[in-house]
């Protein structure tokens, strides 16, 4: 299909919104009522035909508003892209990746021809016709990496891999659940993830670090993480927490529907050729609760799992005090009816929602 | 007693243990104020040390407690200067020079050893090679997190961050490339409110 | 192949005679697609198929990381081995197909490194081939010494010296030359990385001297790929899959288990990656652990072995697999 490219805003006035379309396949990231970390990664070698599993890096309907909404950030703080001086050749092998993924992917959308290292890029969604040489940095207007995930959605963390460690060397984060890229730039693995309550003590880090240590070249893998976000925000970063912090105060009855949003994170990972490094792109997609609660399965789901999630999450997650508040709303789109298991939303098996 | 047992805490803030003499041909100590004690138990554990030692030390406040001590102990050179920052110059340079194999002692402030580990590392030593122990204060450089400045010798949670004036909660997240921990605004949610600051580890 | 390691059909395009000990094969694409690049010190695991036997041996590449034509790699003969080396020297004819793995490096560069210090040791000169062109490419820093048998069994040695005058030393063994290890490492500036491939003994005589000078352990690398050895048969039950299977002589525990249809993972097959670590249910009689993944701790518990090299003596064995 070709896709039809909202213009929106992710601040101010907010006019994001999902279509029909967009609801539908949107990453629903709860398999079962309730929640627990887990390191839940699958092979990430496509998935059904339309969901955003299907290709190596999704395109969809709000693609062009938000890189405009990453230029507006990277405009007001630079600091949200940075690469330590060894991980260009990484930002080298994440444009290759993403270019040739793009234009294999999308042909009607992006086109990569190549002679050698005479590279000519076209990005018809942004109207971005781009000659340059490959491994040459003084080609393209910004770094390797910069240049690339100016034109793709999701932030991006590159890892550098070394005493049996991941290092995040590099990165672009503009789309971030509330971690600072300037502040966590050159940590390992486990300090990068230390703030994060209990699942160290569950040992998940440690499990997880081995299978992304051995994630090979051909071989990308991908899992879900989520959080809540009051309006559609992208850049919920800890550098501009004091302006945003208090838009979580206005929610109220009438417009949690509206106004609150779940946020997942599709998280994938690439073994990088030449450099060896690791990509952990972490895809951002948002969804209000008023179109969460569109799909029975989703309402009822959803309902369960924020009710029972443990405090520690819910103050991790940033959404504690507004709790009660999302568990009425949602209460209301919960029947009590069983719920089938996966996080597909079986429209044409589950039932409407029962008066 | 100048040593403090911090309590366990998350996996980014760093840990601090004890000075042990390593094998090298050459050995950098740098230390600031109660630091100088680790230094002098160094030197009496290994009597060949300090001829192969170069020694950097700011008393600060401890004024000339130790520096005859550090002094007897001939090291192979020593300095004795006014703060970290007139101090880093000379850091830099006695780095540019130096050859694999040689080891890194710091011992004293958070601050000071943070500094310190940072010029190292760049320097090309493995972060995780260098020894460390803590001694005096336990006061804190915190970078704030939204308009980057970094506040030194912080001693109070909340506190007004020395650049942009917002108030800041101290968390145990740490930066090694800021060598500072960081600091996040405490009444983003409720513009105002801000509770009374507490001594840290109080 | 198993543990997310895809397979790449390629054709034996060129087999050279590099000495009387070493020849070099060439893999192009057999579908002509361009093949992965990669990073300097990886290794593919060449699939031979030898009859009824299914050999999987690793072996470093040594072509231009950038180069997507072709891969080469460079097999010494091991008279003695378990047939691997001899089936590549003596079977495998341009124009013949296999199948190699994608590549996995377990021996890359750290790209922070100020200096890379190679040393090399006979056949483990090749990881450093590519590594070297990958940092001639970038005008990386780095400095090879080579040590050898003799100017006729020290493979490439002439070449390097050629393209690389001033960075690359070699050493002839029957010419009484040897590196001066402790000089050589007492003039390294700071942030210079060391990597040593060779034979065991070389490689511990590295470590040592680097740790008896100070140097951190994070700055010293290593790859030795250990063939699996020889020995006893064994019987082994694998509970999960509920079979009992021989590990014959010449045979690794992996290969007994690929052999019996049971998956297991892997990406080196030569004890030091780590993947293919197997929990051990229970045992009577005593371990022959070869490999260098386990702490020493582990190997002593009775509860871990890695098959791709490590063997068993005694009455039962059961494994978790």
């Amino acid at each position: 299909m070709t896709i039809q490219f909202n213009d929106e805003t992710f601040r101010g006035d907010y006019t994001f919104k999902n279509s029909q379309w967009a609801i539908d396949r949107f990453p629903f990231p709860f398999h079962e009522d309730n929640y627990m970390y887990s390191v839940n990664m699958e092979q990430h070698q496509g998935g059904p035909e339309g969901s955003v599993y299907e290709k190596r890096f999704d395109v969809d309907e709000h693609y062009v508003s938000e890189m405009k909404d990453r230029a507006q950030v990277l405009a007001e703080d630079p600091l949200r892209c940075q690469s330590l001086p060894h991980m260009t050749l990484a930002g080298w092998d994440l444009l290759e990746l993403i270019m040739v993924s793009k234009s294999e992917d999308y042909p009607d959308l992006f086109e990569l021809h190549r002679d050698g290292n005479h590279w000519h890029w076209i990005n018809k969604p942004m109207g971005i016709d781009q000659r340059f040489t490959f491994m040459d940095e003084t080609t393209l207007p910004y770094g390797p990496m910069e240049y690339i995930t100016r034109q793709t959605q999701g932030d991006f963390a590159v890892l550098d891999q070394r005493d049996d460690n991941l290092w995040m060397d590099a990165g672009m984060v503009t789309t971030q659940a509330d971690w600072s890229l300037d502040f966590d730039i050159g940590m390992n693995f486990f300090e990068w993830h230390a703030p994060v309550p209990k699942a160290h003590e569950m040992g998940i880090f440690v499990r997880a670090l081995k299978f992304l240590l051995n994630v090979q070249q051909g071989s990308p893998a991908r899992r879900l993480n989520w959080t809540m976000t009051v309006n559609p925000l992208l850049d919920t970063s800890p550098e501009n927490y004091h302006k945003w912090g208090v838009q979580k105060t206005t929610l109220t009855p009438e417009n949690v529907g509206q106004k609150q949003h779940l946020r997942v994170e599709l998280q994938t990972f690439f073994r990088l050729p030449r450099s060896n490094a690791l990509v952990f792109p972490i895809r951002c997609y948002l969804i209000a609760l008023e179109d969460v609660v569109s799909v029975p399965k989703w309402g009822r789901r959803l309902h369960r799992v924020i009710r029972d999630l443990p405090e520690e999450l819910a103050t991790y997650k940033g959404f504690i005090d507004n709790r009660p508040l999302i568990v009425d709303y949602l209460s209301k789109f919960d029947d009590g009816l069983a719920t089938s298991p996966g996080i597909w939303p079986d429209k044409d098996s589950e039932p409407p929602l029962q008066a | 007693m100048s040593t403090f047992d911090f309590p366990p805490s998350i996996l980014s803030r760093p840990v601090y243990g004890r000075l042990e003499p390593r094998a090298g041909k050459s050995h950098m100590m740098i230390a600031d104020a109660e630091g100088a004690e680790a230094i002098l138990r160094l030197a009496a554990e290994d009597a060949t040390l300090m001829a192969k030692s170069n020694i950097l030390y700011i008393p600060g406040d401890t004024g000339d407690k130790y520096t005859s001590q550090l002094k007897a102990l001939k090291p192979k050179q020593l300095y004795v200067g006014p703060s970290y920052e007139a101090a880093v110059p000379r850091l830099r340079r006695t780095l540019l020079d130096a050859h694999m194999g040689l080891q890194v002692y710091l011992a004293g402030t958070e601050g000071l050893m943070g500094q310190a580990m940072l010029e190292a590392t760049t320097a090309g030593i493995p972060h995780s090679a260098i020894q460390t122990e803590h001694h005096g204060s336990v006061a804190r450089r915190v970078q704030c997190v939204h308009c980057k400045g970094i506040t030194e010798d912080v001693m109070l949670d909340p506190f007004q961050c020395s650049h942009c004036g917002l108030n800041l909660f101290v968390r145990d997240h740490y930066s090694r490339r800021l060598a500072a921990f960081q600091g996040v605004c405490i009444d983003a949610e409720d513009p105002g409110n801000v509770p009374a600051s507490v001594e840290l580890y109080s | 192949m198993s543990a997310g390691t895809r397979k790449i059909a390629v054709t034996v395009s060129d087999v050279v005679k590099v000495n009387e000990l070493v020849t070099r094969f060439r893999f192009v694409p057999t579908d002509g697609a361009p093949l992965p690049t990669f990073s300097g010190g990886a290794h593919v695991v060449v699939e031979m198929q030898d009859g009824d036997v299914t050999r999987l041996n690793p072996y470093s590449l040594m072509s231009d990381p950038m180069d997507q034509s072709a891969y080469t790699i460079s097999v010494r003969r091991d008279d003695e081995g378990r047939g691997g080396s001899l089936f590549m020297h003596t079977k495998v004819k341009p124009g013949d197909q296999m199948m190699i793995s994608y590549p996995v490096n377990l021996f890359a560069l750290d790209l922070r490194a100020k200096k890379h210090l190679m040393i090399a040791g006979g056949i483990g000169i090749t990881p450093f081939l590519a590594q070297i062109k990958q940092l001639a490419a970038m005008n990386g820093n780095f400095e090879l010494h080579y040590s050898c048998r003799s100017p006729a069994l020290g493979s490439y040695a002439d070449e390097l010296t050629t393209a690389h005058p001033g960075r690359v030393h070699v050493y002839f063994d029957d010419q009484k030359q040897a590196i001066d290890l402790e000089t050589l490492l007492d003039g390294q500036p700071l942030g210079t990385h060391i990597y040593v491939c060779g034979p065991k003994g070389m490689i511990n005589w590295v470590r040592d001297k680097a740790s008896a000078l100070g140097w951190p352990r994070e700055a010293v690398h290593y790859e030795e790929f250990l063939a699996p050895q020889s020995g006893k048969p064994f019987e082994v039950k694998l509970a999960v899959s509920n079979k009992v299977i021989t590990v014959g002589e010449h045979q690794s525990l992996l290969e007994a288990m690929e052999a019996a249809g049971v998956d297991a993972p892997y990406l080196c097959r030569g004890g030091a990656c780590g993947q293919c670590e197997t929990d051990v249910i229970g045992y009577d009689g005593k371990f022959i652990h070869h490999d260098h993944w386990l702490e020493d701790e582990d190997k002593a518990s009775g509860k871990k072995i890695m098959p791709c090299v490590s063997r068993f003596e005694g009455k039962t064995l059961v494994l978790d697999r």
